[in-house]
């Protein structure tokens, strides 16, 4: 860097000099150079993104089985999900699934971080072995895992086992337990809010709590006035994150059902009911309006999150 | 100042209980991995009748069963090989593309930039289920089903939006000083990009690449559906037709392939473990 500028200053009156004749040039250049640096970008959002995005919607309004060309059926697609039983039980378990795995995954998370954020000594260490789960627990390798460990022989059953409690079945074939094996993954992979909201902590300056300890406040007092308040952006953040994230879970509970979505649609996400319709029906017209659908949930909830914020976030340079 | 001294008693001793609280639950998560780990040396017969620890038998024969188990020339080595040029192709296609992009929406003035920057932004958050059919049709009408190239060629386009952010973040927190010295020396917008703005985003492009990596080792919802026959693979494919062709009959040889294929996980994340937690901390990423 310093080079450049010694460079800059001795060679800088000739070099001006050139810079100001082209002065105009120069900026029509750089908004050329600009969007030629932008053209592979350009045209992945065209024929990769919006392009398709457009197409979806297209499809969405045809019955289309890649053999014969789209054939135009309106809203018969739409109004078909409603009678659909599969598609109102993979609503149902998505529902399910993004309500409870993500106040757990967070209250997980930042319990966690709270008690992390003592200055304890290994902090490196146990900030790490809670991290590899988030690393690892998206892949096919653990769900296949996560199927035997819930299994009627799994290393839960066996436990229990341990506690006197004998002769219980296989959780992931059980239709009323299996999406909680599920919750309980994505709970397990607590590590990436985690240390989000442990750099957020870090932010909270020391003399807020030292101003209310002045004042009387006790730990659980410090924590409800000063750290939750101060970490509602945080909060907000992980929050939108993970439910963005939840609604398009799909590997573990393919794994796990096998890509049936059984047992009795028990574990039948919404996705995997799009890939089931799609890849494997071919029927895309209807996948493509149910991913339309799934589409306006999310952001549904992301403006409820985001309007829904004003009442609860607090922004410390608002005050 | 001293005040808060009141409070410290109160908080000594509970360090300890916080220490064994978190030394359990640590415990209590790895268990699963390591009881799969160990469940991989034992014998078919003993994974669920032995349940400690430490086999009894120590044997390697699932890592051999499981290995050929599916049949291909080289076993589970084709699926390796698939996995490893998928995850470098799309490390490649992201590092490349999305500097350049980032460096356009950081560095550079543009016409309607504020435009196309909010487009970006408004793409990282869509879900990929909402294009996926097309995206599908798309590639079975240029014949690119069963090959690689949907699952590299996309990255190429800079298609994963947050890697941009990331770095366009990172590349506005670099002086503006080297942009005027550089301009001064006569240095056009290409080479300020290649001489000085690409490599002081290192750490950046690094945390890209390891991301990229890990994430396309483990992606399993693309690779289902864009390859469908056992010769071009790749590892979460391959164990998820393990899994159905021997159903619970094999778990030894299962679990031997699940472990192998977490290794490179491991691996970037014990290399890089540091950069790894603090590029989540900083950016706030996903994952």
């Amino acid at each position: 860097m310093s080079t450049t500028q010694v460079q800059a200053s001795q060679l800088g009156a000739k070099k001006k000099l050139q810079a100001e004749k082209r002065t105009l040039p120069l900026a029509v250049r750089e908004n050329m150079v600009g969007y030629l640096f932008l053209l592979p970008w350009f045209i992945g959002l065209f024929a990769l993104t919006l392009g398709p995005m457009l197409g979806s919607l297209y499809l969405s309004f045809t019955r289309y089985d890649l053999l014969s060309a789209p054939q135009w059926i309106g809203l018969q697609n739409f109004t078909a999900m409603f009678s659909d039983i599969r598609f109102l039980d993979s609503l149902r378990v998505t529902a399910i699934y993004v309500f409870l795995s993500v106040p757990l995954k967070l209250a997980v998370a930042l319990l966690v971080a709270l008690a992390l954020n003592k200055g304890l000594r290994g902090l490196g260490i146990y900030r790490a072995v809670y991290y590899v789960p988030s690393l690892l627990g998206g892949s096919v390798a653990i769900a296949i895992l996560w199927r035997q460990i819930f299994g009627q022989n799994g290393i839960v059953n066996q436990g229990l086992a341990l506690l006197g409690i004998h002769g219980l079945s296989s959780w992931v074939a059980n239709p009323d337990t299996s999406v909680y094996t599920l919750i309980i993954l994505a709970a397990w992979q607590f590590g990436s809010p985690m240390l989000i909201f442990l750099a957020g902590l870090k932010q909270i300056p020391h003399e807020m709590y030292e101003a209310a300890g002045i004042d009387g406040a006790g730990p659980i007092g410090k924590f409800f006035r000063i750290t939750l308040p101060l970490l509602t952006p945080i909060i907000f953040f992980n929050l939108v994150l993970q439910m963005i994230g939840a609604f398009q879970a799909f590997t573990p509970a393919f794994i796990v059902s096998s890509g049936s979505g059984g047992p009795y649609a028990s574990t039948l996400f919404y996705t995997l009911y799009i890939y089931q319709q799609g890849f494997g029906y071919f029927h895309m017209g209807y996948a493509s309006a149910m991913a339309w659908v799934l589409l306006m949930i999310i952001a549904l909830f992301t403006a409820v999150a985001f309007t829904s914020s004003r009442f609860w976030v607090f922004y410390q340079d608002e005050r | 100042m001293k005040t808060y001294q009141v409070a410290r008693p109160l908080v000594r001793w509970p360090k300890v209980l916080i220490h064994i609280c978190l030394i359990v639950g640590a415990v209590l998560m790895m268990y699963p991995v390591i009881w799969m780990l160990s469940a991989s040396f034992k014998p078919e017969n003993a994974i669920f009748s032995d349940p400690g620890l430490l086999p009894k038998q120590l044997t390697f024969q699932n890592y051999v069963s499981g290995w050929t188990a599916l049949g291909t020339s080289l076993g589970f080595g084709t699926f390796f090989w698939n996995s490893f040029l998928v995850s470098v192709g799309a490390v490649i296609g992201n590092v490349v593309s999305c500097s350049m992009v980032a460096y356009a929406f950081a560095r550079l003035k543009l016409k309607f930039k504020p435009l196309w920057f909010a487009i970006m932004l408004g793409t990282i958050m869509l879900p990929y289920h909402a294009i996926v059919v097309p995206q599908y049709i798309l590639f079975k009408s240029v014949g690119w089903i069963n090959t690689f190239l949907p699952l590299i060629v996309p990255k190429f386009l800079a298609t994963d939006a947050f890697f941009i952010f990331l770095m366009v973040q990172f590349m506005r927190a670099l002086p503006r000083e080297l942009d005027e010295a550089a301009k001064m020396d006569g240095c056009g917008p290409i080479r300020l990009f290649w001489r000085v703005i690409l490599p002081l985003t290192t750490p950046a492009l690094v945390t890209t690449a390891i991301f990229t990596f890990i994430w396309t080792w483990s992606d399993f919802f693309s690779q289902l559906i864009f390859l469908n026959t056992l010769q071009i693979f790749t590892l979460p494919v391959a164990l998820r037709t393990f899994l159905d062709s021997t159903g619970t009959s094999s778990y030894g040889g299962l679990f031997a392939m699940s472990i192998l294929s977490l290794l490179p996980i491991f691996g970037f994340f014990l290399t890089f473990q540091r950069l790894l937690t603090e590029g989540i901390s900083t950016t706030g990423m996903k994952g």
